[in-house]
């Protein structure tokens, strides 16, 4: 079998009453995309932000490269080689296009305590950003200050920022949400050949995009998962069409 | 050119322009209104740093600015009395010195109250800031060695290598210097990594996490730096005055500076040294018409805060702030 690179061993969490995530055990292999779908309020970003260390499980461990990072700090994973995109876009607002992704190479290299010297005219770190751009198509829009992109292009910005991390893990929460057809068909065709740089872990509603990739593909309801398998498998499941496929295929 | 960048080089020149003019025509105290000025902008570009760059709303910052006064004060009292501190250190009336004692002791209590006060945030850190502002203001009440309540005067001047510091040109120009130095610090660190990377910390926290950088200590190395800065503008502030007391230390200060940012131009390079010159210029030109001059000072500042969010920077060069 081939290398398990990020696992999660029977996370669970609680919010009050709610339990949002109920023995969550996934993994994450190499050269693999895992999907992990669910229906709203599922518990699907709650498990993203444990993985990334965003939230702490109140039980259970995260275990990246056979690293137990359960109680590693969100900035300490992402140098580790996690990089996560946000289901709702997280970008510095005020700043350009090119500036929120040199933040992210800026990140994932170091150096950041330097006081003097133009961060923009940085080279390496341009050349990096610049590149992340380009694989998403949005070179063009460099010095368009954030705040005046489209929700799409704002999604395409988060998948950059992931990018120019180079990182060993890609954990995606819904990075297609409101690109539209074409947008999305677009990104289907890019995150299939990244597949090979680094295995995504991706969590998605658009079932077109999760049946034309996933390797895997794991079923969340009320915080638990139901069935884990490939597109065929989930397909045939009884279980998930009943909790869950049957409500889209109706829809 | 851009309007801003004329704006960060035309404003300092009219603050030259205004005191080598006064003295010129001989009005002393025209020189020393544009000197406070000075000051006052340096103060708040200190503060800037943490509150334009960081977003760290501190209402503490007079505790730097008066720790800086008292740098000064304790300094040259030890020195015009021949009584040493602590009966080893000989005091001082050597301005490099003093700021010098000023930035690190500012920097020290900026380390200290910033490591306690930015595990909080919002409204809490605000009112940590403030708690810390005021215990040091009641410390400096209760502290009888150096006037308690009445304050510390200075007889003379401090000092300078080779300037007649006593020429309130002379001391303009100093203080002047000062100010076009740490202007050009500020402008550099907000383009540097470091201002990026802190810049990114103030408009998306969980962002920056997760791009591999730490808030908590961006936030810290802002506070620390804003504080020295402040620091040195209170040594400043209290040599100009010859006075020190603890109405430096008051929450009123912190506010004043806050004010300045505001009116001038949050997180904007010359927004302080805007603010600073138009808040001189109203007290100047309101006091004679009402004691309570402050009341149009109030008004003045609900409308930027109305209508120009940007302060008077953002007024004349648009909200846009520089990305090059
Ligand atoms: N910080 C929190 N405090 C309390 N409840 C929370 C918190 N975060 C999430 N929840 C609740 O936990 C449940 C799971 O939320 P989560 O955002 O993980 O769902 P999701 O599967 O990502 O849904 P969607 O598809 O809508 O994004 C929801 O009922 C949500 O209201
Ligand atoms: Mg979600």
């Amino acid at each position: 079998m081939t290398e398990v690179l990020l696992e999660t061993r029977a996370i669970c969490k609680r919010f009050g009453a709610l339990q949002a995530s109920k023995e969550v055990s996934l993994s994450l292999r190499a050269g693999e995309i895992h999907a992990l779908i669910g229906p709203n309020g599922a518990g699907k970003s709650t498990l993203i932000a444990q993985i990334s260390g965003a939230l702490a499980p109140d039980s259970g461990s995260v275990i990246f490269e056979g690293r137990d990072i359960t109680r590693l700090p969100t900035p300490a994973r992402a140098k580790a080689g996690l990089a996560r995109t946000f289901q709702i876009s997280a970008l510095a607002m005020e700043f350009t296009v090119l500036q929120n992704v040199v933040l992210g190479t800026l990140g994932a290299r170091g150096g950041v305590y330097r006081f003097f010297g133009n961060v923009m005219r940085d080279k390496a770190l341009l050349d990096r950003a610049e590149d992340a751009l380009d694989q998403v198509g949005l070179s063009e829009f460099r010095n368009f200050v954030t705040a005046e992109l489209s929700h799409g292009q704002r999604r395409q910005l988060e998948v950059a920022v992931a990018l120019s991390l180079q990182p060993r893990v890609f954990v995606m929460d819904e990075p297609m949400a409101g690109l539209g057809a074409e947008g999305s068909h677009r990104l289907t065709g890019f995150l299939d050949g990244l597949r090979q740089r680094a295995p995504i872990l991706l969590v998605e509603h658009d079932m077109d995009a999760v049946f034309a990739l996933a390797d895997r593909i794991s079923v969340l309801v009320y915080g638990e998962v139901i069935a884990t398998g490939t597109a065929a498998e989930i397909r045939a499941n009884p279980e998930v069409r009943e909790a869950y496929l049957g409500e889209e295929d109706a829809a | 050119m851009r309007a801003e960048t004329l704006l960060n080089l035309s404003l300092p020149a009219l603050l030259l322009a205004t005191a080598l003019i006064a003295h010129w025509l001989d009005e002393p105290y025209i020189i020393t209104l544009a000197t406070r000025a000075a000051i006052l902008a340096l103060a708040a570009v200190g503060l800037n740093l943490a509150l334009g760059l960081g977003g760290l709303v501190s209402l503490g910052h007079a505790a730097f600015f008066g720790i800086g006064g008292y740098a000064m004060g304790i300094l040259a009292f030890h020195a015009q009395t021949f009584t040493p501190l602590w009966g080893l250190i000989e005091g001082t009336k050597s301005m490099p010195v003093i700021w010098l004692v000023a930035v690190v002791a500012a920097a020290l209590a900026a380390l200290v109250i910033g490591a306690l006060s930015l595990r909080t945030s919002g409204v809490y850190f605000i009112m940590i800031t403030l708690a810390f502002g005021q215990m040091l203001f009641y410390f400096a009440i209760s502290w009888p060695t150096y006037g308690g309540e009445d304050g510390l005067s200075i007889y003379l001047r401090n000092d300078f290598p080779g300037v007649n510091t006593l020429l309130p040109l002379n001391y303009f120009l100093i203080c002047f210097s000062l100010l076009a130095v740490v202007l050009v610090l500020f402008d550099r660190l907000a383009k540097s990594p470091f201002g990026l990377a802190l810049q990114a910390a103030r408009q998306t926290p969980a962002r920056a996490e997760a791009v591999g950088l730490t808030p908590y200590r961006l936030r810290l190395v802002a506070f620390v730096i804003s504080g020295a800065i402040t620091g040195l503008a209170g040594a400043l502030f209290a040599d100009l005055n010859r006075f020190v007391s603890p109405n430096m230390l008051s929450w009123h200060m912190s506010g004043e500076l806050i004010i300045l940012i505001v009116l001038g131009g949050l997180a904007r390079l010359s927004g302080p040294v805007a603010g600073a010159m138009l808040f001189i210029t109203l007290e100047y030109f309101l006091e004679g018409l009402s004691t309570y001059w402050h009341v149009y000072l109030g008004a003045i500042l609900l409308g930027v805060v109305l209508f120009a969010r940007g302060g008077l920077i953002g007024l004349v060069a648009g909200r846009e702030v520089a990305h090059d």
